[in-house]
């Protein structure tokens, strides 16, 4: 995608954006009986997202396409997956403890996003999730989330 | 000479063997929990506030300030190395600190912030002693609508964060600042934008939102090239590792810059070091001769706010020592510490208890000394973090990350929100627009909103309080310099493009 598409679709977005907030700010009180109300902030707030997204649509227009950079946008399929691993991992903390969802996602990540030996990113993930284990719940008594097998 | 006097008794108090031992383990403790995300200065103190009670009054304060001042030392450790704010005021040193660890600059990097913090440490510490009572009822001039012009001039800061486009600098402040709204209303308590979520009714946790936009955003843009975008460069030998004379020279104005703005902004209640740090990095880039260069690994860069957070430990002292008026979490700890050991912090205490006010300015010259002695010898060894190869590295971050956010409420639903602000730093960083000005806005949302409701219910709804008072209408004339900076500069450009055609 051209690099003004790109900003013209987000302009878009955050005008839509602005009109969400302006429609939830209007149901609240503007005013209430000591002063603003909380519908206050948030009404401005919403009307400012709207214009400066108008602006951004109106200097993207402006600007000529042509000779730009392009955002790229073909290698951001390995990102969003590594993202959704990361998030899988989030919903595994609370049932695996962290652990074994750190293990589990640093293996993701270095063997199959990275496509590096299983045992390097297994030996990379339980030496790092011992070395937290360690430093954060044993020298520093931070706690950690913990799963069905109690670290 | 009352001064030199009151001096010398606090260091005959600050060097007492026990004093000095545990000032060592304040500012120790200070930098482990400064450089860990999410383990602030506010919880550590919270935390060892009962022990203090069988300590002596000095010995304890001195310990207490020695992590509230140590903290901020460590703070810009992370920031630097992994792009991982260590504290909110740690925020704006990712922007080039991380940029110089890029280009093998880490220990450049880390030097200059350890000398930035010594010097502006020093000059806080100055300023708490010189000026701490005159400063003081300053700041208690301060009502909500200067308030509010102070946030609108902290939030004017955005010129000097924009990239190529100020519409998108505006628009991500925009949505920082409605990050600020989610939660219970300051006033009314009724929920706004909470999407049905209790969890969200006490508002989005700030490290959560810091940590994803930059440490979880940066990992999923390096994830784009499999084998790592770029292997961090690092340089050989001490001389590489350290800043050199010339990057000292370069800073000087940065280290002036970030002492007494970090001090004075420091000394006004609610203002705290986040705004100061953002501040000193906008004058810095307004006064430079290459502003242009800001945000790609500039040293001033890295000098302005680290001093900036360090001076206003300093500031931060004057209205709870003097006035008895907390500025932030900490500062509020440390006064319900004082009040539980039998002080009252107000314009008396220096008077009534000189060994306790002295010994604690005497033991911050000292606290300062013996962190740049133990920052600067680790600042080679932790540069090292950078040879690590990038596969390592990457789960490293997500680790610290995931084990800082959590670590703030014990709460897996600020992990949640930590992945969701990491697509949307990801996104943020795709389409160019400053990560930077989404997390000005977010810090400075909630007093913005909060001085600007106070000062309408003062006047009534009048918004002429905030042009009609001398200190809030001087505040909001610079702003509206500064914003009209980046528009006089095109102007001059045009004018210089058009002479040039001309001739």
């Amino acid at each position: 995608m051209g690099k003004y598409k790109a900003d013209i679709v987000a302009a878009v977005c955050l005008a839509l954006f602005g009109v969400y907030v302006i429609s939830v700010a209007s149901r609240l009180d503007y005013v209430s009986e000591v002063g603003p109300g909380p519908g206050f902030f948030p009404l401005w707030l919403g009307i400012g997202l709207v214009v400066f997204g108008a602006g951004l649509i109106a200097a993207s227009f402006s600007r000529s396409p042509s000779g730009e950079n392009a955002t790229s946008w073909a290698t951001a399929g390995r990102s969003l997956t590594g993202w959704l691993g990361l998030m899988v991992a989030v919903a595994l903390l609370g049932k695996l403890g962290f652990a074994l969802a750190f293990v589990l996602l640093t293996v993701f990540f270095v063997a199959a996003l990275d496509r590096r030996p299983i045992f390097l990113a297994l030996g990379i993930g339980v030496g790092l999730a011992v070395a937290f284990q360690l430093i954060f719940v044993v020298a520093l008594d931070v706690s950690l989330p913990t799963g069905w097998f109690g670290f | 000479m009352d001064a030199l006097h009151n001096l010398l008794l606090g260091f005959s108090i600050a060097l007492a063997p026990i004093n000095l031992f545990w000032c060592l383990i304040g500012v120790i403790l200070g930098t482990m929990v400064g450089v860990l995300p999410g383990l602030g200065p506010a919880a550590t103190i919270a935390m060892l506030l009962p022990l203090t009670l069988k300590m002596d009054h000095t010995t304890a304060i001195i310990a207490l300030a020695g992590i509230f001042y140590g903290a901020r030392y460590g703070g810009s450790t992370t920031s630097i190395l992994l792009n991982i704010p260590g504290e909110s005021s740690s925020v704006v040193t990712c922007l080039d600190g991380y940029q110089m660890a890029r280009q093998g600059r880490a220990g450049a990097a880390l030097g200059i912030s350890a000398i930035a913090s010594f010097v502006a440490g020093t000059v806080g510490v100055l300023g708490l002693m010189l000026i701490a009572p005159p400063l003081a009822r300053f700041a208690l001039r301060f009502a909500p609508p200067e308030y509010f012009a102070l946030m609108v001039l902290g939030l004017t800061m955005v010129v000097f964060l924009a990239g190529e486009s100020m519409i998108k600098a505006l628009l991500a402040m925009f949505v920082g600042l409605w990050i600020a709204t989610i939660g219970a209303d300051l006033f009314t308590a009724e929920s706004r934008f909470t999407f049905g979520q209790a969890k969200l009714l006490g508002g989005v946790d700030f490290i959560a939102a810091t940590v994803g936009v930059f440490a979880i955003g940066e990992v999923m843009v390096n994830l784009e090239a499999q084998g790592g975008a770029e292997v961090f460069k690092l340089g050989k030998g001490l001389r590489n590792l350290l800043p050199t004379w010339q990057d000292l020279k370069d800073c000087r104005f940065a280290f002036l810059n970030g002492s007494l703005v970090g001090f004075f902004v420091g000394a006004l209640p609610g203002a705290g070091a986040t705004v100061a740090s953002f501040m000193s990095y906008g004058i810095e880039k307004a006064f430079s001769r290459h502003p242009e260069k800001f945000g790609t690994g500039v040293i001033e860069g890295v000098a302005a706010p680290e001093g900036a957070n360090n001076a206003d430990a300093g500031g931060a002292l004057v209205p709870l020592l003097t006035l008895g008026i907390p500025g932030g979490n900490t500062t509020a700890i440390l006064l319900g510490g004082l009040i539980l050991w039998g002080y009252k912090p107000g314009p008396l205490l220096i008077q009534e208890h000189p060994e306790l006010f002295w010994g604690l300015v005497a033991s911050m010259y000292v606290g300062n000394v013996l962190l740049l002695v133990l920052n600067l010898p680790l600042v080679p060894l932790f540069a090292q973090i950078l040879r690590l190869p990038y596969y390592v590295l990457y789960p490293l971050i997500v680790g610290i990350s995931i084990v800082g956010v959590y670590s703030v409420n014990n709460s897996l639903f600020d992990v949640w929100l930590m992945g969701i602000f990491g697509l949307l730093g990801y996104l943020m960083r795709k389409l160019d627009f400053p990560a930077a000005a989404l997390i000005l806005g977010m810090v400075l949302g909630d007093s913005l909103e909060r001085a600007l409701r106070q000062s309408l219910m003062m006047s009534q709804g009048d918004i002429s309080i905030l042009v009609t008072r001398p200190i809030s209408a001087t505040l909001l004339a610079i702003s509206a310099g500064v914003l009209l900076l980046p528009l006089a500069r095109k102007v001059r450009s045009w004018r210089v493009e058009a002479i040039e055609r001309e001739s």
